[in-house]
């Protein structure tokens, strides 16, 4: 029996740490990846939730597994669509330097 | 016991590989990290009797997402981070800001553990493939076809910014 608590303080922890690198980073591609970190602790709490309200009988407690589906398709829509665009940046500016791409007309 | 020391265990490992790809400096060091911890995570998965989850985590995220972004740091030819300035607010501001949330929810979690009660493990037909199937193309048959119409819309727009101009 594991309490309820341990898993949403992992899944708090791991949020903290996704923010943390989304503002201490300096590559784009490693910002990329705590946005991803960051929908995996999500990801975390909606998998214990839904085992914890199915032991509380609730019925459709298991929409949280669904959810999760969810949030790994649009991840998956996100990430291809997301590395296009650092493709086509470094392509343009030759840096993967967030603090080099401040200007929207070269 | 045994479920707790598990859970100790690949929790501690999930936080290690975090923190890895915190302070790695090389993109394909934090990218291995990461898939670390979504490995370990598809453990934690298990852990919460979440079957087809597991599965998905380690197929579609330290699969497919992770050899993507390991694909893009070897095209695009990534070396070390370099160090710039950055915005000075965002980390005199920010990383104290987050750890101080961090630690609020933990506590607030910690001490209302009573309140919030256990999870066990015992094996039962949960999360199986057979069980979230039958919500998934029930209840939420809509979601999952507009889904299918979003990462059509996806392939398209990375075609489109992917390939050369002119």
């Amino acid at each position: 029996m594991v309490p309820l608590s341990w898993y949403l303080t992992l899944s708090a922890v791991l949020f903290a740490l996704g923010i943390v690198g989304f503002l201490i980073k300096r590559n784009i591609i490693t910002i990329f990846m705590s946005i991803e970190l960051m929908l995996n602790a999500v990801n975390l709490s909606f998998v214990a939730f839904a085992r914890y309200w199915s032991e509380h009988g609730l019925k459709l407690a298991l929409s949280g597994h669904v959810f999760v589906f969810f949030v790994m398709v649009v991840a998956a829509a996100e990430a291809a669509v997301g590395l296009a665009i650092i493709i086509s940046v470094f392509r343009t500016r030759e840096t993967l330097n967030v603090d080099r791409v401040n200007l929207l007309k070269l | 016991m045994v479920h707790q020391i598990l859970f100790i265990i690949f929790g501690v490992i999930c936080v290690a590989g975090a923190i890895n790809l915190l302070a790695q400096r090389h993109p394909i060091n934090s990218a291995l990290s990461l898939v670390v911890v979504m490995s370990s995570l598809a453990l934690i998965y298990l852990l919460l009797g979440a079957e087809f989850v597991a599965a998905i985590q380690v197929i579609v995220y330290a699969g497919a997402i992770m050899v993507l972004f390991v694909f893009v740091i070897m095209l695009l030819n990534a070396g070390a981070e370099e160090r710039t300035r950055g915005s000075r607010v965002a980390l005199l501001m920010g990383v104290p800001g987050v750890i101080a949330l961090a630690s609020v929810v933990a506590w607030i979690m910690i001490s209302e553990r009573h309140e919030l009660g256990d999870v066990s493990i015992s094996a039962t037909n949960f999360g199986n493939t057979q069980a979230v199937a039958h919500l998934l193309f029930k209840e939420y048959l809509l979601p999952f076809e507009v889904t299918s119409v979003l990462i059509l819309i996806a392939i398209m727009g990375a075609v489109v910014l992917g390939k050369k101009e002119g």
